[in-house]
């Protein structure tokens, strides 16, 4: 083990720490640059110590799972006698792929921040921030236990908070930060159930140990036992806060009021994927429970169509891509449900590729537009922002599911296995699958048609009006959403391409749009199933692939033919709605206004949750905690003990006269007093 | 021969009428001269246990406890002359400069 680097796993969560230690509390005198290079070193070390380690274990014949659990010498977080928990790390296959990930993606998407936010306020704050979640990140996938997990959870969910109210003197961003936080406390709470059920009932915590223990009572399965379901669904929980499924998706849209690069990074490729990371990674728990899986499943699905349709009728840019990225998170819980967790990982690795590479194009457009966000006011953007519309249109090809751009194999690869998996329901979720990937392929071809093409919607002239209205109203009173640009001379053309800075990250991860699917071709289209073998030692213990493997491929390619015709479809509905024929859409929408404005209003689900749960909940807090235990027994107690020392000082006060002969009175009688007791002091002795 | 308990009655009769004095009255000089009075009260108790005991000791207090009141009476006297020259008056409660 000496040749291999586990001792400098330590390193790939810690190096980001330091950074977030100097940016945080020495960036405020740093010079930008030095800020900068502080942020990005920190994360291109640890980026480079995961592509050692990958050279090393695939070197290295790795054993089946659970490669290595790293812990401190001599050191136990929490020993109570029979239980411990300790700061332990493990590596196997699937830790692998999401610290490539991580600090992948996240090493671009910094490099891509130095230029995004260069002009920005806070630049120093803003580094720290995302360092710091590079830190908890990494703890989160590298945990070997479910509370070291849990510490990473948290800590992501803590940074998400952080940098969704950036603009935190901007009060609709500082409420968006504090929903993140609200909701997915709801989910930790869910998730820290799960663990009291896992100590309860496993006496551990530690990843090895419960699936050791579970595989060594299997008559727990047999018999029923209502534990494995309730800790699989409080798990998932869990997860369905921190990915934004249903019911408590609703956060993650308001997130985008965050500078769009941590959209990218954190709210589209890595922290909302932590909740399909830990499904998969608990999968022993979940494969133990049909109901479970099938809850799972069912969750992915509605999810994934219900954020489809509303994603369908977004005018804000990254709105639409918000709501694309729940749905597709959808898919990849869909895929976890039917057993297919390959899959789901697979689909979780192209999309951080893609969605990462569409947040960051829209950040470049909004940047060309001088902090524009409305689709609506875009277009023939193609010729302006050339290579920004490039590299964007690989990640929307990506997501459509337009072969051979990865999120063809992926998505395809969901959309098959749902197709042939034991779950009752396989049909309507394929066809919900199905579904949403058309509706997915109509609303990116939608944005990409009304940014791109057609007419600029501005002149010359108006454009650079409006961009300083824009900035105008951002300086007012929205502080600066987007645009970093402080003078307007830098520009003067208005419309204008980004600086290399922030067009080198997207070239890259254009380029593993489109290649970055490859890796996982399936076997009917004379790939070798790459994906699913390397996390083969991760999910054997699933049966689902081998009971696909015995229908034949014939079925496989008719499945993905179907799924391209979708995806075809979806983008000729686009195709005429917003370039041939751009009216159609808006009168499809007039003749249905009811239909329209439900789905424009995303289904009234913020206002269905604040009406039901939040009023009475905040008349709950009022009337009662407030009013009766917080004034009334609280408040009261206290004023009932401060009036009663009152009291008794008052009545002591009024000793203290001045007068002599009082005071020689008071002594009179205490010395009386002490005679009465040293002469009686016996018989009452006696007495009692 | 007089029984000690005499003795001690009559001295805390004495003691406690001068403790009554010195609460009820407001001339300073009454006022001390109740304070000699309680003087004397202990005076009498500590010869009438002497007595008792056969012990010269107690005896040897009293004149102790003469020497420190005589000197006291000198003090004290002096203080209330020099209130009565700056106040105009004896009476303890107007005597009030300390009392916030």
């Amino acid at each position: 083990m000496t040749s291999m680097p586990w001792s400098t796993i330590w390193l790939i969560p810690l190096l980001p720490f330091v950074g977030f230690l100097i940016n945080g509390t020495l960036g405020r005198r740093l010079p930008r640059n030095v800020v900068g290079a502080v942020a990005l070193l920190f994360t291109a070390l640890p980026a480079g110590l995961v592509a050692w380690l990958w050279v090393t274990m695939c070197a290295a014949e790795a054993p089946r799972s659970f490669v290595s659990e790293i812990r401190p010498n001599g050191f136990d977080w929490i020993a109570i006698t029979g239980f411990h928990v300790n700061f332990a790390f493990a590596v196997d296959h699937l830790t692998l792929i999401m610290l490539a990930v991580v600090t992948g993606v996240g090493f671009l998407i910094h490099i891509y921040s130095v230029g995004y936010m260069g002009h920005e306020e806070g630049y120093w704050r803003y580094f720290a921030y995302l360092n710091l979640f590079m830190f908890f990140m990494s703890v989160l996938v590298l945990a070997a236990n479910f509370l070291l997990l849990f510490v990473g959870w948290e800590g992501v969910g803590l940074a998400s908070y952080l940098l969704i109210g950036f603009y935190f003197k901007k009060s609709s961003a500082a409420n968006a930060g504090k929903k993140a936080f609200i909701v997915n406390r709801i989910g930790d709470f869910g998730f820290l159930l799960a663990m009291f059920l896992l100590i309860a009932h496993f006496g551990s915590l530690s990843f090895k140990e419960v699936f050791a223990v579970l595989t060594q009572n299997p008559q727990w399965q047999q018999q029923g036992a209502h534990f494995l379901p309730a800790i699989a669904l409080l798990l998932l929980l869990g997860a369905a806060g921190k990915s934004a499924q249903i019911p408590l998706y609703i956060w993650l849209p308001d997130a985008m009021e965050g500078p769009t690069p941590v959209s990218a990074l954190i709210h589209a490729a890595t922290m909302v994927t932590a909740g399909v990371y830990m499904v998969a990674r608990c999968h022993p728990l979940f494969d133990s429970s049909p109901f479970a899986m099938m809850v799972v499943a069912v969750i992915g699905a509605a999810t994934a169509l219900f954020a489809a349709s509303i994603g369908m009728v977004q005018n804000d840019i990254k709105r639409v891509l918000a709501y694309s990225t729940i749905s597709q998170l959808g898919y990849m819980f869909m895929a976890c449900g039917v057993g297919a967790y390959a899959a789901g990982i697979f689909h979780l690795l192209t999309h951080a590729f893609f969605k990462a590479l569409l947040f960051l194009a829209a950040g470049s457009v909004i940047h060309a537009l001088s902090g524009e966000q409305d689709m609506r006011n875009m277009g023939g953007l193609r010729t302006r922002t050339p290579i920004t519309f490039w590299t964007m249109s690989a990640g929307v090809f990506a997501i459509a599911g337009i072969p051979p751009f990865a999120g063809f194999f992926s998505k395809d690869e969901i959309l098959y296995r749902t197709f042939t998996s034991t779950n009752p329901l396989h049909i309507v979720l394929w066809l919900v699958g199905l579904l949403t990937a058309g509706m997915t392929s109509f609303y990116m071809f939608r944005l990409w048609f009304k940014t791109f093409f057609g007419n600029a919607k501005f002149e010359r002239t108006e454009l650079e009006n409006h961009a300083s209205a824009v900035h105008a109203r951002s300086r007012t009173n929205l502080m600066m959403e987007a645009e970093p640009n402080e003078d307007q001379a830098e520009c003067p053309h208005g419309v204008h391409e980004s600086p290399w800075i922030m067009l080198l990250p997207l070239v890259v991860l254009a380029i593993l749009s489109i290649v970055g699917g490859w890796v996982g071709i399936p076997a009917a289209l004379g790939g070798n199933n790459g994906m699913e073998r390397f996390l083969d030692p991760v999910f054997a213990s699933n049966t689902t692939g081998e009971a696909a493997a015995t229908v034949g491929h014939g079925l496989e390619l008719a499945l993905a033919f179907i799924s391209v015709l979708a995806a075809l479809a979806g983008f000729y509905f686009a195709y005429v709605s917003y370039y041939k024929k751009p009216g159609t859409a808006s009168t499809l929408a007039a003749r249905n206004p009811t239909a329209y404005s439900l789905v424009k209003n995303k289904y009234l689900v913020d206002e269905f949750y604040g009406a039901y749960l939040i009023t009475p909940l905040l008349m709950f807090t009022r009337g009662i905690l407030e009013l009766m235990v917080e004034l009334g027994l609280v408040n009261g107690s206290a004023a009932a003990a401060g009036a009663t020392t009152r009291g008794f000082a008052w009545i002591a006060r009024k000793q203290i006269s001045g007068n002599i002969r009082s005071y020689a009175g008071w002594l009179a009688i205490g010395a009386a007093a002490v005679i009465t007791a040293m002469i009686f002091g016996d018989a009452l002795k006696a007495l009692l | 021969m007089v029984p000690t308990a005499y003795y001690l009655i009559l001295a805390a009769m004495l003691f406690s009428i001068g403790i009554a004095a010195f609460l009820i009255k407001r001339n300073v000089i009454t006022i001390f001269i109740s304070i000699e009075l309680m003087l004397n009260a202990v005076n009498l108790t500590f010869v009438a246990f002497a007595h008792m005991w056969h012990q010269v000791s107690g005896q040897i207090f009293v004149f102790f406890v003469m020497v420190v009141a005589a000197a006291e009476a000198a003090v004290g006297l002096a203080i209330v002359l020099s209130i009565f020259r700056t106040r105009k008056t004896l009476n303890v409660d107007e005597i009030d400069l300390m009392k916030s």
